[in-house]
C-alpha cells in the first residue's frame, strides 16, 4: 500500500526503460534531489557540511567508481587510496601550475590524469584474477603513496611535504580554502555526485555495462560471445579511476584543504572504500550511496549518542563504535548478504504488500 | 675492508629472516582460506588480539578494567598475580579456541555457501569487532612481551664469519628462533594433515566441501578446529612480532606484510607461504640494499614487495604452489 | 546501553548549559595505533585544567570546561572534532597531530581561533605575521635538530668536522622535517648527513639498521613515531650500536618507547623540551586533589611520565595564557581573539615556573606577536633502564638562530604568497 507499484503501466519501451520505472520511485527521486540541492543548502552549517554531507558526497563518488570496477565488471581493487592521491596531486598541480583555472575543469582534468594511470595499472587484470589481483593492486597503492612522498616536484618542494589548497572559486563562489562557505562546499560536491551518478547508471545499463557485467559473470564465456576482455577490463579500469580519481581531488580541495599522502591516502582508504561498496551492495549505484552513508555517519552517530548523550569516555565510544559497526556489518550480511541495497530491494518488496502480507 | 658481495650476502642472509617472520603471518591465512575458502581480513588483528590476551594473562590484568571501571566507578586493575609463560600461552590458545568456536557459531555458521566476497566481508566485520574488544579488553597501552626469547646479535656466527671472510655477519637471535619455530610448525601442520584422522578430514574439507559432507565429516568441527589452529599460529606470529616491538595497535599491521608473500606463494599451498616469504624477504632487502636506498631515497620495501609479487603473477597467474585455476564455460 | 550511561561518571563531557566559562577543547587519540602516547599527554592536559577548577576555582573565577574528542589521530575525525566544538565557544586548539595541524591552520586562521602546536605541527609558524593564530612556542622541530646538533658540538670540543651523522626518518611529513636544518648545519659545521628512510608503519628495520651497521656513523638521530620507535631501539641494540650516540626526537623519548627493549635500551637519549621531574610540587597537587577523588582523566598512573608532564606543560601554557588575556583585555571571559593576544604576550620566567609549582619544566621564553616559537631551548634526557625513568643529561640548550632564521622567513613567506597573505601583526 505504502509503495505504489500496482499500476502503473506502461505504453511505450521508452517509459519501460525509464532509470526508475515506477512512478512512486520517480517521484521520490525528484522529491529528494530537489530537497537536496534547494533545501539543505539553506540549512547547512560548518559542522553539517564538514562532518557529514561533504565526506559523505565525496565517498560515495569514490564508492560508485569502485563499484563500476568490483561490482559491475567484477576486478577487485585494493588501490583506490592510492588513486585518490594521484587525483588529489593532479589537482593540486593544476591550481597551483594554472592559477586561471577554474575548479570544475580542475576537478574533471584530475579525473582525466587519474582515469590514465588507472588504465595502466589495470594492465596486470587481463592475466591476474579474484584475490590475486586485489592484492596486486596493492603494489599500486603503495608504490603511488611512496611517489607522492618521495618526489617532492609533486609537492612544489615545499618543507613538510604537505600540499594545501589555495583558494578558488566557481562564477565568482569560493570553493576551496578556509573562507567557502558550507553551502558552496556542499553544492560544489553535490552537482559532481548527481552528474556522475547519471553518468554511472546510464553507462551500466547501456552496452559498455553489459560488457562489464559479462566480463564478470565468466570472461571465457563474455569472450566467447564477442566481448574484448582488455578492452571491457581496461574501460573499467579507467572509468573507474575517473570518478575515483574526481573523489581524491575534491577529496584535498574542498574538503580538507591540506593533505598529507601517506596518512589521508594511506591503505586504510583503500579499504574503507571496498567496505563502503561491499556492504552497500555490489553492482548497485544506490548501494554505493548506502555504503558510504553507513560507513560515514554511523561513526559519528554513535559518537553523538555515546560521548555527547550518554557522557561516556571517548575511549570506550571509540572502541565499542569498533563493535557495534563490525557487529552490524556481520549481522546485515547474515540478515541479507548481498548489501544494504538488496535490503532495500526486499523492503521494498514488503512495502508494497503491506500491511496485508501474503 | 669487507667488500660490497659480503654486504649483499648479510643482507640476503637477513632477508631470508625477515622472510620467515612473513611466512609465520601468511600461515595463518592460507590454513583458513585452503579449508573454507575465506580470505580472512581479520588474521593481522587475531595475532594483535592473541599477543594481546597473552601478555594480559600472564600480567593477571582483569579483562575490560577500564570499561567496568567507567561504568561501575570502581577501580580495579590486575588480580594481583602473575602467570608462567607457558602456562599463560596454553591460556591463550584456549582463549583462541573459543574465539574460533565463537565465529563459527554465530557468524560462519550463518553463511554456508555464501559467495567468497561475502565470506571475506565477514571477516571485514570480524576484524573491527576484534579490534574493538581487544582494545577494550586489555587497553591500548604499549605492553612489554616476555616470554623468554633470547633477543640480539647472534655472536657465534659473527665471530666466526669475521674469523673466515673478515667481516661479522648480522643475525638476530629472534629470527633464529623464529626460524626453527616456523620450521617445526609447518612439521607439525603436515604431520597432523597427513598422519591424523581430523587432518586427513581437514584435507578432504579442503578439497571437496561436499564430497566431504557427504562421507560424514562434520564441517563445522573441522571449521572450529581450522580457525583455532589459525589462532594459534596468529599467537605465534603476535609473539614473534611483539618481541621486538611490544604489543600494541600496529601489530594487526603485521597482515600487510603477508598480502606480498601469499599472493607469491598461493593462497592455498603451506610451502608457498614458506617459500614466498623466503623470496619476498630476500627480494625487498636486496632491493633496497642495491637499489632503493642508494638510487631511490630508500623505504622501497612496502612497495618492492608487491611489484616483485606481481612479476611472478604475470608468469604463474595463482602463485607459485597455488592450485592451477581451470576455467570451464 | 541506558543503564551504562546514567552510572556513568560525566566530568567532562556533561553538556553544562551555556554558562561563562572558558572552553578548552580536547583532541586526544586515546585509540588507535598511537594511543600509548596520546593517553599520557591528554591525561596531563585535563588533569591540571581540573586541578586549576578544584584549587582555584578556574582561571580569574571562571570554571574552565574541558571538552574531549577522540581523534584518533585521523585527519578526518580530527576535522569533525573541530568542527563539532568550535561553535562552544573553543578558545585554543591542541591538534595533537602534524595531519590535523596543517588541516586546521587555514581554518582556524579563517575562523579567528588561535591552535597551539607545541614541538609538532607546521614549524615556520614561528613567524607570527604570516601566521596570525599559529603558536607553536617553546620549540619546533627545526630547533630540535639544531638542539641535537649543538649537544653534539659540546660533545666534540665544538667541532663536529668529518663526523658522520644518520637520521633515521619516519617516512612522512613529519619525519622530513629536520633534513633541510641538518643539511644546512651539515655544511656550516662539516660533518655528513646520511639519510634513512623507514616506511610507515616500521615494523621492520632490518635493512635500516644492516645499513647503519655497516657504515657505523658516528652519530644516529631519530625522528620516529608509533611503532616504530621501539623498533629502532631494539634494532640498534641489535647491531649493538651504543646507545649514548642515539638521539631521538622529543617523540621519541617517552617511557613507552624504550620499555619494550628492556635493559638493552639503558643510556638511550633523547630530546626534550620540557624536564622530567616526577617530583615536582604541582605532581603532588594533582594526585590529592584531582586523582584521590576520583576525577582524573585516567587512573593516575601516568602522573610524572614523559607525555604527561608535557601534556601539563601544554595545560600549564595555555592557562597562563588565558590569564595573560584576562589581564590585557580586563575581562575574565575571554573570547578567541583575546586569547590569541594573551598568547601573544606570554611570557614564561623562572619564577612564575616555581609559583605554578614545577621550577624550570621549560626554557624562559616571551613571545611576541612578530615571533610565535619561543626561545627554540630543549635539552637531552638520558633513559636509565633500572630506575625505569628519563633523566636529564643537560639543562636547555640554545639551538642555532643563524640557520634557522632564514629557512623560518623561506618557508612563512613562501606560504604567504600562496595563500595572498600580507605579513602583519594581529590587530
Amino acid at each position: 500500500m505504502l509503495y505504489r507499484e500496482a499500476g502503473d503501466f506502461k505504453t511505450s519501451y521508452a517509459k519501460d526503460n525509464q532509470t526508475f520505472p515506477i512512478k512512486f520511485d520517480r517521484t521520490g527521486y525528484w522529491v529528494i534531489l530537489i530537497a537536496a540541492a534547494v533545501v539543505v543548502p539553506f540549512m547547512v552549517n560548518d559542522y553539517w557540511a564538514s562532518s557529514l554531507l561533504v565526506p559523505f558526497l565525496i565517498y560515495a563518488i569514490a564508492a560508485l567508481g569502485l563499484n563500476i570496477l568490483v561490482g559491475y565488471c567484477g576486478q577487485v581493487s585494493l588501490g583506490t587510496g592510492g588513486f585518490m592521491a594521484v587525483g588529489a596531486y593532479s589537482s593540486y598541480k593544476l591550481m597551483t601550475a594554472f592559477p586561471w583555472m577554474d575548479m570544475f575543469s580542475v576537478t574533471i582534468l584530475s579525473g582525466v590524469i587519474t582515469a590514465i594511470v588507472g588504465a595502466a595499472f589495470g594492465l596486470p587484470s587481463l592475466r591476474i584474477k579474484g584475490f590475486y589481483l586485489a592484492v596486486a593492486t596493492l603494489a599500486a597503492q603503495f608504490f603511488l603513496v611512496w611517489l607522492f612522498n618521495k618526489v617532492s616536484w609533486f609537492y612544489n618542494y615545499s618543507a613538510s611535504g604537505q600540499i594545501s589548497a589555495p583558494e578558488r572559486s566557481v562564477f565568482g563562489i569560493l570553493v576551496t580554502g578556509p573562507n567557502t562557505a558550507a553551502w558552496a562546499q556542499y553544492l560544489f560536491c553535490l552537482i559532481f555526485v548527481v552528474v556522475l551518478a547519471w553518468v554511472a547508471r546510464n553507462l551500466t545499463r547501456g552496452t559498455v555495462g553489459r560488457k562489464w557485467m559479462a566480463i564478470r559473470d565468466m570472461d571465457i564465456a563474455a569472450e566467447i560471445i564477442g566481448v574484448n576482455p582488455l578492452r571491457a577490463k581496461l574501460s573499467a579500469f579507467a572509468v573507474s579511476s575517473f570518478f575515483i580519481g574526481i573523489a581524491g581531488g575534491l577529496f584535498f580541495t574542498v574538503y580538507l584543504g591540506a593533505v598529507e599522502v601517506g596518512e589521508v591516502f594511506g591503505i586504510q582508504k583503500s579499504f574503507l572504500v571496498l567496505f563502503m561498496v561491499i556492504i552497500g551492495g555490489l553492482g548497485s549505484i544506490f548501494g554505493s550511496f548506502a555504503g558510504a552513508a553507513f560507513l560515514v555517519l554511523l561513526p559519528v552517530v554513535l559518537k553523538v549518542v555515546g560521548v555527547d548523550m550518554l557522557g561516556m569516555p571517548t575511549d570506550i565510544v571509540a572502541h565499542l563504535n569498533l563493535v557495534i559497526v563490525g557487529g552490524l556489518i556481520i549481522f546485515f550480511l547474515i540478515v541479507e548478504p548481498h548489501g544494504l541495497a538488496q535490503l532495500w530491494r526486499l523492503t521494498k518488496e514488503k512495502l508494497r504488500l503491506w500491511p496485508f502480507p501474503h | 675492508m669487507p667488500d660490497q658481495l659480503l654486504f649483499g650476502m648479510e643482507v640476503a642472509l637477513n632477508g631470508l629472516m625477515a622472510g620467515v617472520m612473513y611466512s609465520l603471518v601468511a600461515l595463518g591465512f592460507v590454513l583458513i582460506f585452503k579449508a573454507s575458502g575465506i580470505f580472512n581480513y581479520a588474521q593481522g588483528v587475531m595475532a594483535l588480539f592473541a599477543a594481546m590476551t597473552l601478555v594480559g594473562i600472564q600480567n593477571g590484568q582483569v579483562p575490560f578494567a577500564h570499561l567496568i571501571n567507567a561504568t561501575l566507578g570502581t577501580d580495579i586493575h590486575n588480580f594481583g598475580w602473575t602467570v608462567p609463560a607457558l602456562a599463560a600461552i596454553l591460556l591463550t590458545v584456549v582463549v583462541m579456541a573459543i574465539f574460533a568456536w565463537l565465529v563459527n557459531k554465530f557468524v560462519f555458521s550463518h553463511l554456508v555457501n555464501q559467495e567468497p566476497i561475502i565470506l571475506f566481508m565477514a571477516t571485514i566485520g570480524l576484524a573491527y569487532f576484534l579490534e574493538g574488544v581487544a582494545d577494550l579488553m586489555w587497553g591500548s597501552e604499549i605492553k612489554t612481551l616476555d616470554v623468554g626469547l633470547p633477543q640480539g646479535i647472534n655472536d657465534w656466527l659473527e665471530t666466526t664469519t669475521f674469523d673466515a671472510v673478515g667481516y661479522g655477519f648480522f643475525i638476530d637471535n629472534l629470527d633464529i628462533v623464529a626460524t626453527i619455530i616456523a620450521a617445526l610448525l609447518v612439521l607439525g601442520l603436515i604431520l597432523f594433515s597427513q598422519y591424523t584422522k581430523q587432518g586427513r578430514a581437514l584435507r578432504a574439507v579442503a578439497d571437496d566441501h561436499q564430497a566431504a559432507l557427504s562421507v560424514g565429516i562434520s564441517l563445522n568441527f573441522i571449521w572450529v578446529l581450522v580457525w583455532s589452529i589459525a589462532g594459534f599460529v596468529a599467537l605465534v606470529a603476535g609473539i614473534m612480532w611483539g618481541a621486538k616491538s611490544g604489543v600494541q595497535f600496529s601489530l594487526s599491521l603485521i597482515a600487510l606484510k603477508a598480502l606480498p608473500v601469499l599472493m607469491l606463494g598461493g593462497f592455498t599451498s603451506i610451502p608457498g607461504a614458506i617459500i614466498g616469504g623466503l623470496i619476498i624477504g630476500v627480494g625487498e632487502k636486496l632491493f633496497e640494499f642495491a637499489i632503493g636506498a642508494p638510487y631511490l631515497g630508500g623505504a622501497t620495501e612496502n612497495w618492492f614487495a608487491y611489484v616483485l609479487a606481481l612479476i611472478f603473477l604475470v608468469f604463474r597467474p595463482q602463485g607459485l604452489f597455488g592450485e592451477k585455476i581451470i576455467e570451464r564455460v | 546501553m541506558k543503564k551504562l550511561g546514567t552510572l556513568t561518571v560525566a566530568a567532562l563531557c556533561a553538556a553544562a548549559p551555556a554558562m561563562a566559562e572558558l572552553v578548552i577543547p580536547d583532541l586526544s587519540y586515546r585509540t588507535g595505533p598511537y594511543a600509548a602516547g596520546g593517553i599520557p599527554f591528554s591525561d596531563g592536559y585535563q588533569d591540571y585544567f581540573t586541578l586549576l577548577n578544584e584549587r582555584d576555582g578556574g582561571i580569574g573565577g571562571e570554571p574552565i570546561r574541558v571538552i574531549e574528542c577522540e581523534t584518533g589521530y585521523n585527519t578526518e575525525k580530527g576535522v569533525e572534532c573541530y568542527e563539532s566544538t568550535k561553535g562552544e565557544g573553543a578558545l585554543v586548539y591542541q591538534p595533537l597531530s602534524t595531519g590535523i595541524t596543517y588541516q586546521l591552520i587555514p581554518k582556524a586562521e579563517a575562523d579567528g581561533i588561535p591552535i597551539h602546536t607545541m614541538g609538532y605541527g607546521r614549524t615556520s609558524a614561528v613567524n607570527g605575521e604570516v601566521f596570525n593564530n599559529v603558536f607553536n612556542y617553546p620549540a619546533n622541530y627545526w630547533d630540535a635538530a639544531s638542539v641535537a646538533v649543538n649537544y653534539l658540538l659540546e660533545q666534540n670540543d665544538g667541532s663536529l668536522d668529518g663526523k658522520t651523522i644518520a637520521l633515521v626518518y619516519h617516512n612522512s611529513a613529519y619525519g622530513k622535517e629536520p633534513i633541510r636544518t641538518l643539511n644546512a648545519l651539515g655544511e656550516k659545521h662539516g660533518f655528513e648527513l646520511t639519510e634513512i628512510a623507514v616506511d610507515h608503519p616500521g615494523q621492520e628495520q632490518k635493512s635500516q639498521w644492516l645499513q647503519i651497521r655497516r657504515e657505523r656513523p658516528d652519530y644516529v638521530l631519530m625522528w620516529g613515531w608509533g611503532v616504530m620507535n621501539q623498533v629502532a631501539i631494539q634494532e640498534a641494540a641489535n647491531v649493538r650500536y651504543p646507545m649514548d650516540q642515539f638521539i631521538g626526537n622529543w617523540w621519541a623519548g617517552a617511557e613507552h618507547d624504550v620499555t619494550p627493549a628492556g635493559d638493552a635500551a639503558d643510556g638511550y637519549l633523547s630530546l626534550n623540551m620540557n624536564t622530567i621531574n616526577p617530583d615536582y610540587p604541582v605532581f603532588e597537587e594533582i594526585r590529592a586533589q584531582v586523582i584521590e577523588p576520583g576525577m582524573g582523566a585516567g587512573d593516575g598512573s601516568n602522573v610524572g611520565k614523559v607525555l604527561y608532564t608535557r601534556g601539563m606543560y601544554a595545560a600549564m601554557l595555555a592557562a597562563e595564557a588565558i590569564a595573560k588575556a584576562q589581564e590585557i583585555h580586563g575581562v575574565t571571559d575571554i573570547t578567541p581573539a583575546q586569547m590569541r593576544d594573551g598568547m601573544a604576550a606570554l611570557e614564561m620566567t623562572e619564577t612564575r615556573m616555581k609559583e605554578l609549582g614545577a621550577p624550570n619544566i621549560g626554557p624562559v621564553f616571551a613571545v611576541s606577536c612578530q615571533n610565535h616559537g619561543g626561545s627554540g631551548e630543549g635539552l637531552v634526557q638520558r633513559w636509565n633502564a633500572s630506575a625505569g625513568a628519563f633523566e636529564p643529561l643537560t639543562g636547555f640548550i640554545t639551538p642555532d638562530a643563524s640557520i634557522i632564521e632564514p629557512l623560518v622567513q623561506e618557508d612563512s613567506l613562501a606560504y604567504a604568497a600562496e595563500n595572498n597573505i600580507t605579513p602583519a601583526c594581529a590587530e
